[in-house]
């Protein structure tokens, strides 16, 4: 059915295939664009196919009405295979207006299917989008199947019952045009009703109305005769996407700002701990803050902090008096806390700073993801500061993730970093529920009593962590500090041997994480093949599906991710120097390729992109052609 | 308050490292004496402090003590109490430390009213970067960054605690013996309590206090507050009164001993708006008004947050698996097909 939409090879999917389908709603910061298609992910996910999403919008909140800047995307990638990109180019467009239409259509499939809501392509929508003449007339999308409806118009028709204010019932237009596209793709519409009457259950005829406009944006799908360019039979095409292959169990979707917070408290329940989160709003990371201040019931308390300094000091103090600290913030935040990580590292406190990387440097690209980060997290700091650092591959990966920087944290009273970036935290994709129990419990214990041989608070285990003691405790009062503490004993010591000592065994402990964590396996393919693509972070999912098709066309090429940055997993130099070449996809330029040719002396060639959009699958087989060639 | 530890039990086995003469060895032995009037344990004190000369002070406390980095001791105070509201936080900061770098740490504690005690050590000067004027220093200050004076206007520690919404203000000397008084009721007071101590840097800014810290003229020059009596100095010849035409306060002479018949103040630490003033009285015009300035406890930031965390806990079971599986599910089965 779908093969009307699929009809050539440049879509998501492999050749002549509609195994799956890319959708991008396009419209006004204020049209609702995110809600669509979080609704229309829903609707996906219940329907059995495997998804990634994108959302993608302006920094401003509101930006000016109408303008190119304001324009709020949100692309899902869906399918019966599995999925792990949010697609390449879309084969279907919603446009809702004329600025939408300009910034999105060019991205589109030819041949891919345009829908634009004529009725906003008025002379001043058209100024403000830059159009000289109306595009929807004038010839210019020719190479895209088009269809004009005027969905402002339906959707004011359609809840006029509800006596709405004009600019109230446009409001609707979001769900008239989810009503459609859940028709298009042979969706429930029961999930979205029921999510509409809780959203609105105090405001009952808001929820009739736009109940109605879903209703009949689906019934105009059903019924309408269409005089689209194109689309042949005058009806509209319906998608159905038959459900992916999954590993059964229970699923849902989940984001990585929500994956990351369930890991988060998961972690800190494993260790037997409360949990103190210092936080500072900042996109992308505010999410997480959001989140866990609804779980107080797991002993979860969070602290909106006057700055980043405060946040991370403050977790710092928290877990001085027997919490779990953890902060988190992206780029610009994490740079503000540089100095009170080295206040961790120093006194040996465990603690969590996870990462929402997003463009750079400085305010950078606040909205937009990238993976830039990873030199700050590695080295960001003064003096020989050694930190474990962790990177997130996808939402569902980041609830692992968590609960691995946790574990790490407490078990080498160290602070780790746990890298995400925008993509991973806004996107959403289906997730197999963890059952708990499987989950392997890590509890901490305190040291409470006076040792033999008497209190050693620098004093080391056979990890090389040193005891944890909270104040509180009687008879173990000891003071600890950022300036140089002297090797068993913690009080201040400058002597040169002291430094020396105690700078190797910071070194050591971090090192000897490595002891602990899991060999370097391989994504795909073997080792010893002509070529691996080496990733880390969330272009998991371009790199996988672009090996795939590489290799399903003859490529020997493998592909290796890498969660654990530093340190790195035993193995993993063996396994680099076993390929001939290696190539390194990174949404920088080149960060982990350095650190790859520093550590193992590889031949690591860099693959970049930073324009704050995440890889598409066709750029990263092309570099897999290129380094193959 | 019984007590429970003796002077000895407040002492560490470190070496003090601060300049022979240095005021804070003053403040530290009126810190240790306090201790046991308070009825205390160390092992439940906590003492916290930033970067400076002053914040090598926990080092010399048999306490818990917590060295961090420089102007953030509030930020990490707050976590410690937060995570543990049965600790006893006392915060050692500088006038660099708390005013300078650390400026908005302190406006936010104080506004937030956390519970401990923060003691701002503040000697006008950089001390351990070799004496660089501070954003207390008077204007015209010659320092190694100001070989031509400064030119900024100094910060008042005091009236900046009040106007960041401070319950309790207080000023001590070092070697005043009045300083362990100013603690006492320090500690008794319930949320932040704000105690500048006017302290002594004998290698940088020597004796830049003495016009109203010298012993020979403190009668003259110091205002000793105490809740409920008359602000009088001077053996009582003088007194402060409030002129009620400009409502500002002014120095009245009193005759007889009858500072009633003057319109001399009764001190009353509740007061915010005359603690307001007292606050801006300007030393020379004005006496240096010493003790506590004003003290009127609310609820604590640290209480607010936990009966919250409770409050929204109740009824709720911190069951890991249903936190998971929130959110509309769908099953997978053996046959690979998704089931609604």
């Amino acid at each position: 059915m779908a093969t009307a939409l699929k009809q050539d090879d440049q879509g998501g999917g492999p050749a002549g295939n509609a195994e799956n389908v890319v959708v991008r709603f396009a419209g006004d910061s204020g049209d609702g664009m995110q809600l669509t298609g979080g609704q229309f992910t829903l609707s996906t996910a219940l329907a059995g196919n495997d998804l990634a999403t994108f959302p993608d919008f302006p920094a401003e909140i509101r930006a000016p009405q109408g303008t190119l800047f304001g324009v709020s995307a949100f692309q899902i990638n869906f399918g019966s295979r599995v999925i792990e990109t949010a697609g390449d180019q879309p084969d279907v467009l919603i446009a809702m207006n004329p600025a939408a239409l300009k910034t999105n259509v060019q991205e589109v499939r030819p041949g891919g299917l345009v829908i634009a809501d004529e009725g906003e392509f008025g002379k001043r929508n058209l100024d403000k989008a830059h159009y000289d003449s109306n595009p929807l007339e004038d010839g210019s999308l020719a190479k895209w199947k088009l269809l004009k409806l005027n969905i402002s118009q339906l959707t004011l028709d359609a809840v006029k019952p509800f006596g709405l204010g004009n600019k109230e019932a446009l409001r609707c237009k979001n769900m008239w045009t989810l009503g459609l596209a859940l028709w298009m793709f042979e969706r429930e519409r029961e999930p979205v009703i029921k999510w509409l009457k809780e959203k609105f259950a105090k405001l009952p005829e808001i929820a009739n109305a736009n109940i109605a406009a879903l209703n009949a944006g689906h019934a105009y799908g059903e019924t309408a005769e269409i005089s689209g360019d194109g689309l042949g039979g005058g009806h509209l095409p319906t998608h159905r996407i038959k459900a992916a292959p999954a590993t059964p169990g229970v699923y849902r979707t989940v984001t990585g700002a929500e994956a990351i917070s369930q890991g988060l408290v998961a972690g800190a329940q494993l260790a037997g701990l409360p949990m103190f989160f210092g936080g500072y709003p900042i996109t992308p990371a505010s999410a997480i803050l959001h989140h866990l201040s609804r779980l107080k019931e797991f002993g979860v308390t969070t602290f909106q902090a006057e700055d980043e300094i405060a946040a991370i000091t403050a977790a710092i103090g928290a877990s001085y008096a027997g919490s779990l600290g953890i902060t988190s913030s992206s780029g610009p935040g994490i740079a503000l806390k540089g100095e009170a990580m080295g206040l961790a590292i120093m006194t040996e406190l465990p603690l969590v700073i996870v990462n929402s990387q997003r463009g750079g440097p400085s305010t950078g690209l606040p909205t937009k993801t990238e993976q830039s980060d990873l030199y700050q997290a590695v080295f960001g700091r003064n003096g020989d500061a050694p930190m474990p650092v962790i990177a997130a591959r996808s939402p569902g990966d980041a609830f692992e993730c968590a609960i691995e920087a946790v574990r790490i944290a407490v078990q080498y009273m160290t602070p780790v970093m746990l890298l995400t970036d925008g993509y991973i935290a806004n996107a959403a994709e289906p997730w197999k529920i963890p059952d708990v129990n499987t989950l392997e419990p890590f509890p901490v214990s305190f040291q409470e009593t006076m040792p033999e041989g008497g209190l050693m608070p620098y004093g080391r285990d056979e990890k090389l962590a040193r005891p944890w003691i909270k104040p509180g405790t009687p008879e173990l009062m000891h003071r600890i500090g950022g300036i140089e503490k002297g090797l068993n004993t913690g009080h201040i010591d400058y002597g040169p041997a002291n430094h020396q000592a105690m700078t190797e065994i910071r070194r050591d402990k971090v090192l000897g994480v490595a002891d602990s964590i899991a060999d370097q396996e391989l994504a795909y393919g073997k080792p010893g093949a002509k070529l691996a693509v080496v990733g880390w972070g969330s272009t998991f999912g371009p790199i996988h599906q672009a090996v795939l098709r590489a290799s399903e066309a003859g490529a020997d090429v493998s592909h290796v991710h890498i969660r654990n940055i530093w340190p790195m997993p035993k193995n993993l130099g063996d396994l680099l120097k076993s390929f001939d070449r290696i190539i390194v996809p990174e949404m920088n330029t080149g960060q982990l390729k350095t650190i790859l040719r520093d550590q193992f002396l590889v031949d690591a060639k860099p693959v970049n992109k930073v324009s704050g959009q995440p890889f598409t699958i066709g750029e990263v087989e092309a570099a897999i052609q290129e380094a193959l060639a | 308050m019984t007590k429970i530890t003796t002077l000895k039990d407040w002492e560490t086995d470190q070496e003090v490292r601060w300049c022979p003469g240095c005021g804070d060895y003053a403040i530290l032995k009126a810190v240790q004496r306090t201790m046991p009037d308070l009825g205390v344990r160390p092992e439940d004190t906590v003492f916290i402090s930033g970067i400076g000369c002053s914040s090598r002070f926990p080092y010399y406390m048999e306490t818990y003590g917590f060295h961090t980095i420089h102007g953030r001791a509030p930020a990490v105070a707050t976590g410690t109490k937060l995570a543990n509201p049965d600790l006893d936080v006392w915060i050692i900061t500088g006038d660099g430390d708390a005013l300078s770098i650390g400026g908005n740490h302190t406006m936010h504690l104080l506004r937030r009213n956390l519970d401990c005690q923060l003691m701002l050590f503040n000697n006008e000067i950089y001390g351990l970067t070799k004496g660089q004027y501070s954003p207390t220093s008077r204007e015209g200050t010659h320092s190694p960054s100001t070989p031509y004076g400064s030119v900024d206007r100094p910060a008042s520690p005091c009236a900046f605690a009040l106007g960041a919404g401070a319950r309790f203000v207080a000023r001590g000397i070092d070697v005043h013996k009045g300083l362990p008084d100013v603690l006492k009721a320090a500690h008794a007071h319930k949320g932040t309590s704000f105690i500048e101590i006017f302290q002594n840097c004998i290698v940088y800014n020597k004796d830049v206090f003495e016009e109203f810290a010298a012993k020979k003229t403190a009668a003259d020059t110091q205002l000793h507050l105490v809740d409920g009596e008359p602000m009088l100095f001077a053996k009582g010849a003088k007194g402060i009164t409030l002129n009620h035409k400009t409502l500002q306060l002014e120095v009245v002479d009193v005759a007889d001993g009858d500072w009633e018949a003057a319109g001399v103040i009764v001190h009353d630490v509740t007061n915010r708006s005359v603690a307001h003033m007292l606050v801006e009285m300007q030393f020379g015009e004005f006496p240096m008004a010493l003790g506590v300035l004003y003290d009127d406890p609310r609820p604590t930031f640290e209480a607010a947050v936990v009966a919250q965390n409770e409050a929204s806990s109740v009824g709720k079971t911190p069951d890991l698996q249903a936190l998971l599986n929130k959110g509309q599910k769908w099953t997978v089965d053996e046959k690979d097909g998704p089931e609604l």
